[in-house]
């Protein structure tokens, strides 16, 4: 093919501009697919829960990403001030992922538990009101708002396609009982996913107020429980540096 | 094309066009690349051959090549506690247990934490070079973790989370007591009276608890409100004590002192404000609004004892 043939021939010539600024990106990301060790095994790592789903959900509405990060880079700096860095196992469920590019807040990735949900729901409502130099702002509304689970199923039923174990026949219910236990087990199954959302709800009243479950209640389930699945006290340090 | 098109360069053949000629006699010169330019690029392809093989590169079915660089680290062993030297292939997760390790001003916040952490609180606190350790990583520690409820100078926010820097502890200002406050958490709780209570009677008791810390002068209403407050009717002295200075393991404040941690109570208001701010809370109770997280899993033994110090020494020492 002579060169003079591709560039009189715009279409011939984007294509092949495709093929070749694609392989510098696939050589990168499709082998991760395949090697072994690219998601670590560690023990703890569960699908969120219906409630969390919502929440997860409302951090990707109100654009939460776009000043927070969810990905603590191992780097000393880091370690000192977020913790221990990122796995991949912690965002193996993740579809999409919220790692993030921009830290125009701090990293969110282990705020779970972190802070008092009084407080979040506090730092949610007036965030001056509790870090007079913060400019995050305001979001009264999560509050007012009730909160639509009526589609929850559906939405596990999504994630369940791209591969996260939500159950739905006995059998991967059976499964999930296995892998989770129990209680986390009847968290992922699709079938009772109202009931549940509404049981986390009842039971641990993230906003504080018992008689309504508000977008609140779920944003601060699903930021309360941001890098707490997995127990690093278990782990000896240098075990992590075998998957890199 | 026409021979007039060719410039002098071409005619005599020194340098060469891409053969190609636009509007009729635009062309473009092939000029070979400078020398210097090549060799360094020849150089780049040598460099990154090395590279492949130094630092984690191809992959290659279901691993990788991970390279022939090492990385040496210090670290205490998860079993048996003892610090061992080990040598790991060249990553970024070893390179940062290199970076905690060994960096030299690491290893003197780690020879003092361990000392730290050998040492007992009274130990600490008589030992100036280790305050001194304490004050500067117990800001650090206290920024990130503590800050956004107390505020950076553990002034904490009235009505909602206590302030550090009084002598006034809701659950204890010695060593012991705050260092469990950090490990455990705490959960402030004070029931309702706002139905077991008639107002009226919420009105005495909110005057006699003013008479406590002479922001109000006894009176007819404070005699009743005592009768309340020490009887059964309220009961408050459970956890408020029967001298009204709190009882620490409950949480129950000092109501004897000026310092008011909910009440919006403030002494250059009208009697009558401050009535009915203390009515309003006791009406409507602490119900697992005053939460402090648990520490435990979050920060090292170690960090919650600098935090312990750190703390105690924001509030004056008791």
């Amino acid at each position: 093919m002579r060169h003079e043939h591709i560039e009189t021939n715009s279409a011939l010539m984007l294509l092949l501009i495709l093929v070749v600024i694609s392989i510098g990106g696939l050589v990168e990301i499709v082998p991760l697919f395949y090697i072994n060790e690219t998601i670590e095994k560690v023990d703890g790592v569960r699908p969120y829960t219906p409630l969390e789903i919502r929440g997860r959900d409302i951090y990707v509405r109100e654009g939460c990403y776009l000043c927070h990060s969810q990905m603590i880079r191992p780097f000393r700096d880091e370690w000192l001030r977020y913790g221990h860095y990122s796995l991949a196992a912690e965002s193996q469920y993740d579809h999409p992922f919220q790692w993030g590019s921009k830290r125009t807040g701090p990293d969110l990735a282990r705020v779970g538990g972190k802070y008092s949900n009084q407080w979040q729901v506090q730092h949610l409502r007036a965030p001056r009101s509790v870090v007079p130099q913060s400019i995050m702002p305001n979001y009264p509304w999560l509050l007012d708002h009730d909160l639509d689970y009526s589609d929850v199923a559906g939405r596990m039923r999504a994630l369940r396609a791209t591969g996260v174990p939500y159950s739905l026949t006995q059998q991967e219910y059976d499964a999930n009982i296995k892998k989770f236990g129990k209680d986390a087990a009847d968290q992922l199954d699709i079938n009772q996913a109202q009931d549940s959302l509404l049981k986390q709800a009842r039971d641990k009243n993230f906003d504080g107020i018992p008689s309504r479950v508000t977008e609140m209640e779920a944003l601060v389930a699903y930021l309360q429980v941001l890098g707490t699945m997995v127990d690093f006290t278990k782990y000896d340090e240098g075990y992590f540096a075998k998957f890199r | 094309m026409s021979d007039n098109t060719l410039n002098v360069q071409q005619q005599s053949g020194a340098v060469q066009t891409t053969g190609h000629a636009w509007d009729g006699d635009l062309q473009e010169y092939n000029n070979p690349l400078p020398r210097w330019w090549l060799w360094c690029f020849y150089g780049t392809v040598v460099f990154s051959i090395l590279y492949w093989f130094i630092y984690p590169s191809w992959p290659v079915g279901q691993t990788w090549l991970k390279g022939f660089g090492t990385v040496s680290y210090t670290i205490a062993d998860k079993a048996t506690g003892k610090e061992q030297e080990r040598e790991h292939r060249w990553n970024t997760r070893a390179l940062l247990l290199e970076d905690l390790g060994d960096a030299a001003n690491n290893k003197q916040r780690r020879d003092m934490l361990a000392k730290v952490q050998a040492a007992g609180y009274d130990q600490i606190v008589k030992d100036p070079k280790m305050m001194e350790f304490v004050r500067s990583v117990g800001k650090g520690l206290f920024g990130d973790n503590c800050a956004a409820c107390h505020g950076r100078g553990g002034q904490g926010a009235k009505g909602m989370y206590p302030n550090l820097t009084d002598d006034d502890w809701l659950w204890g200002g010695s060593m012991d007591q705050i260092h469990e406050t950090l490990v455990r958490g705490r959960n402030g709780f004070m029931p309702a009276f706002g139905q077991v209570l008639k107002p009226e009677q919420l009105d005495d008791v909110a005057e006699y608890v003013l008479t406590l810390s002479n922001e109000a002068k006894p009176s007819e209403a404070s005699e009743r409100g005592k009768e309340i407050f020490h009887g059964q009717t309220g009961g408050c002295y459970y956890c408020h004590g029967a001298d009204a200075k709190g009882v620490q393991s409950q949480g129950a404040a000092n109501l004897t002192d000026k310092i008011w941690a909910i009440a919006d109570v403030d002494p250059k208001k009208t009697l009558q404000d401050n009535k009915s701010a203390v009515k309003d809370f006791v009406a409507k109770g602490v119900n697992n609004t005053r939460v402090m997280p648990a520490w435990k899993d979050r920060l090292s033994p170690t960090d919650i004892k600098l935090l312990a110090i750190y703390v105690r020494q924001l509030g004056g020492a008791k």
